[in-house]
């Protein structure tokens, strides 16, 4: 049983990595056509992962109710939203999930007038967290703190048009910002992070870096 | 008494928000129909949202698991209509059960839905292992597919403007000060990320450097924060003005 | 003034709330010059000839759509304007019905017809190998559009194999894909991309310009502001620079007093 719970996966992470890593150099018609195929099959895997999230998110909200946990009623919400919007779904404007998806149904009016109000106002709640934040945590403690809080009132005026009317110079000094240090800082860490990432996929492919097989090794 | 205070408060404004609904119906500015009533109720949920910022209570309540509910009701169609009925439905399943298709099915599909079959399988106590399988051909490709695109995009890429030569290509001296201190930045940068060795001596002065390229890197991404987290609220606030109240035009 | 440090945060919320309100309702004009990073993406469509195909990605969801759908419609204003032929697609579940509106809103103005004119292929999971498969064989990726109509009977995709015909990619992004479309797509199959991000994501994409792996990008509302400048289609990004102007002078004014109040209260002494 061992051999199939870490012997068998182990085998496929290496030869998949070594196959696709080597992939790269071959120009042959062949190495294409793999690439196509095991790309596609991927992307075919990678759907079906939908259904764990939604899974996970309905067995959440369901013991949640089954225990009458403290706010249990609200998750009878979760679970009317989403029965509401797959009947609909399914019922595709009368045609049915069997057909093609039809246009202008009450499916896409929940969309529209449930989803993305919501989506777009639960984020926007940010926006007076920052300027709570700005007034009342945001301090220059110590010299670095100070040059983090300059540099941030200058970029905020340099990119609106006001900055322009306070002095011709906010604009050019923001531009500078963002395109010399900003830049410069982003780069190094944009370079540490792929070395990162470039070692710990070696690490998968070798088998030292096991954690996606879910513990147990 | 301050529970029956916040009820009332609660349904007065449920109260207002209606009142506010008809007047607009009736004036014309909002439409009877499927569009006008969506408005409603976009702008209800909108402000049973914001009224988390007075207080939380249950309006807020009520609209976040409604949204997470639809939200995940929508991705479930979408995933359907989009990924599963072209890629699998109609290629696979509809030709071996219907002698009207046209083509024949692409059997070679059924080995991904196998796999993809094998992942959902983690839930199940007994064959949980399966989708190890699964997990270990995706992180595998994953990793495979990986280092080679990411050491030419992102790290040789990235290097060779860095190491361009100044004074070159008629550049003038401000921009070849910059090619200088951009590269001084990236060195610092990094050597200040390297924690295996102490940060002494001639390490120690360039990672402070680096700490300073970083700390106007962190300024000038509050700034960019700052600006992207209320243009989400400006863009609500016009909904609310422009589509709602018809005060913008 | 310690009694300052202690205000009710949501005076401070309302604040904000009146000062954007105001500033909305009161109309001034403010100039939007257009930067060099969203010149890029103009000069780029400018320099494409008529029946160029375009694709743009629409990757993200409706918690960025305040930011994205304004740069998403003046982007394809130009590009209807120009009679390029317009490709969407997206890698979020959340995106569809955005993209859809904003292609057949923005499409019918200029009379251009679905299959012939522009197509949208619609989601599909699967991030870095979607947009492998794409570059290998586009209709093998997208067998069908977001309609279900075959893909290999479009008029708009012909010519169109792979991303290596795709003439220019503009990737609106909520979230990492502008990197995984540089790193999958572009570094192998070699096409032009340009951006637009949410403003939170901005200086993080400065690297990319400067190695021109982004030929342009549009950063936040301003950039879409600058583009429906330059497009000449002044809509909701414009009119939200007055209040983006005014609250972050406002909020500038909450960090200067913030500190004033601190440092001058007995609080930095004790801590």
């Amino acid at each position: 049983m061992n051999f199939l719970k870490r012997t068998v996966p182990l085998f496929i992470a290496f030869v998949m990595g070594v196959l696709m890593a080597m992939q790269y150099f071959v120009p042959h018609k062949l190495s294409q056509d793999l690439l196509e195929v095991v790309s596609r099959w991927d992307r075919i895997i990678a759907g079906f992962a939908v259904f764990i999230g939604a899974y996970s998110l309905f067995h959440l909200h369901w013991t949640r109710i089954k225990r009458k946990v403290e706010g249990w009623g609200y998750s009878v919400f979760v679970y009317f939203g989403a029965i509401i919007t797959l009947i609909f779904g399914f019922l595709n404007g009368g045609k049915f999930f069997w057909n093609d998806k039809q246009d202008g149904t009450m499916f896409d009016w929940l969309y529209y007038y449930v989803q993305v109000p919501a989506g777009a106002t639960i984020f926007s709640i940010l926006a007076f967290f920052i300027a709570s934040a700005a007034y009342r945590t945001f301090r220059a403690r110590t010299k670095e703190s100070t040059v983090l809080l300059i540099a941030a009132i200058l970029v905020m005026l340099g990119r609106v048009p006001i900055g322009n009317y306070i002095s011709q110079y906010i604009p050019a000094v923001a531009d500078w910002i963002m395109a010399v240090p900003n830049l410069a800082a982003k780069r190094g860490i944009l370079l540490g992070v792929s070395l990162g990432a470039i070692a710990t996929s070696l690490k998968i492919i070798i088998g030292i870096e096991r954690s996606y097989l879910g513990g147990g090794d | 008494m301050r529970k029956d205070s916040n009820f009332f408060v609660l349904v007065g404004t449920i109260g207002l928000f209606v009142c506010i609904n008809i007047f607009l119906m009736a004036s014309g500015k909002l439409p009877f129909n499927s569009d006008g009533f969506g408005i409603i109720l976009g702008v209800g949920i909108t402000l049973a949202i914001y009224s988390f910022l007075y207080k939380d209570n249950p309006a807020f309540k009520i609209a976040e698991n409604l949204y997470v509910g639809v939200a995940l009701g929508y991705t479930i169609i979408i995933t359907w209509f989009n990924f599963l009925k072209p890629d699998l439905y109609d290629p696979l399943i509809v030709p071996m059960f219907s002698k009207a298709a046209e083509k024949a099915p692409q059997y070679a599909l059924i080995f991904p839905s196998l796999l993809g079959i094998f992942m959902l399988l983690r839930f199940s106590r007994k064959l949980s292992w399966l989708s190890r399988w699964t997990f270990a051909f995706v992180v595998g490709l994953g990793a495979g597919v990986s280092i080679p695109r990411v050491i030419s995009a992102f790290i040789l890429e990235q290097i060779k403007p860095s190491l361009h030569p100044v004074f070159s290509g008629g550049e003038t001296i401000l921009s070849s000060i910059n090619t200088l201190l951009i590269l001084l930045g990236v060195i610092s940068v990094l050597i200040y990320f390297i924690f295996s060795v102490e940060h002494k001596g001639a390490i120690g002065r360039l990672s402070k450097v680096g700490i300073w390229f970083l700390m106007i890197s962190f300024g000038a991404s509050f700034g960019y924060t700052v600006m992207g987290r209320l243009s989400l609220l400006i863009g609500r606030i016009q909904f609310l003005l422009r589509d709602w109240l018809g005060i913008l035009q | 003034m310690e009694r300052f440090l202690r205000i009710d945060r949501r005076i401070i919320f309302a604040i904000i709330t009146v000062a954007v309100i105001v500033s909305l309702i009161l109309r001034f004009e403010l100039p939007i010059p257009a930067s060099e990073p969203v010149q890029g993406v103009y000069g780029k469509i400018e320099s494409l000839p008529k029946g160029s195909h375009v694709m743009i990605a629409f990757d993200y969801d409706p918690s960025s759509k305040e930011e994205l759908q304004p740069m998403a419609i003046a982007f394809l204003h130009h590009c209807f304007s120009r009679d390029l032929k317009v490709i969407g697609m997206t890698h979020y579940t959340g995106a569809p019905g955005l993209a859809d509106q904003a292609i057949t809103s923005v499409a019918n103005q200029y009379q251009k017809k679905n299959g012939e004119d522009y197509a949208f292929l619609g989601y599909k999971p699967g991030a870095a190998s979607l947009i492998i498969n794409m570059g290998e064989n586009l209709y093998s990726a997208f067998p069908k559009d977001f309609y279900g109509n075959d893909t290999t009977t479009l008029p708009v995709l012909q010519g169109v194999d792979s991303l290596r015909e795709i003439d220019f990619l503009f990737d609106l992004a909520a979230g990492t894909t502008i990197e995984t479309w540089i790193v999958f797509g572009k570094e192998k199959y070699k096409f032009e991309l340009g951006a637009g991000c949410t403003a939170v994501m901005g200086p993080d994409m400065y690297p990319f310009l400067q190695s021109k792996q982004l030929i342009g990008l549009l950063g936040g509302l301003k950039g879409a502001a600058e583009y429906e400048a330059l497009v000449k289609k002044k809509a909701n990004a414009v009119s939200g620079m007055r209040p983006q102007s005014v609250v972050h002078v406002i909020i500038i004014l909450f960090v200067i007093f913030g500190n004033i109040v601190y440092f001058t209260s007995g609080r930095s002494r004790h801590a």
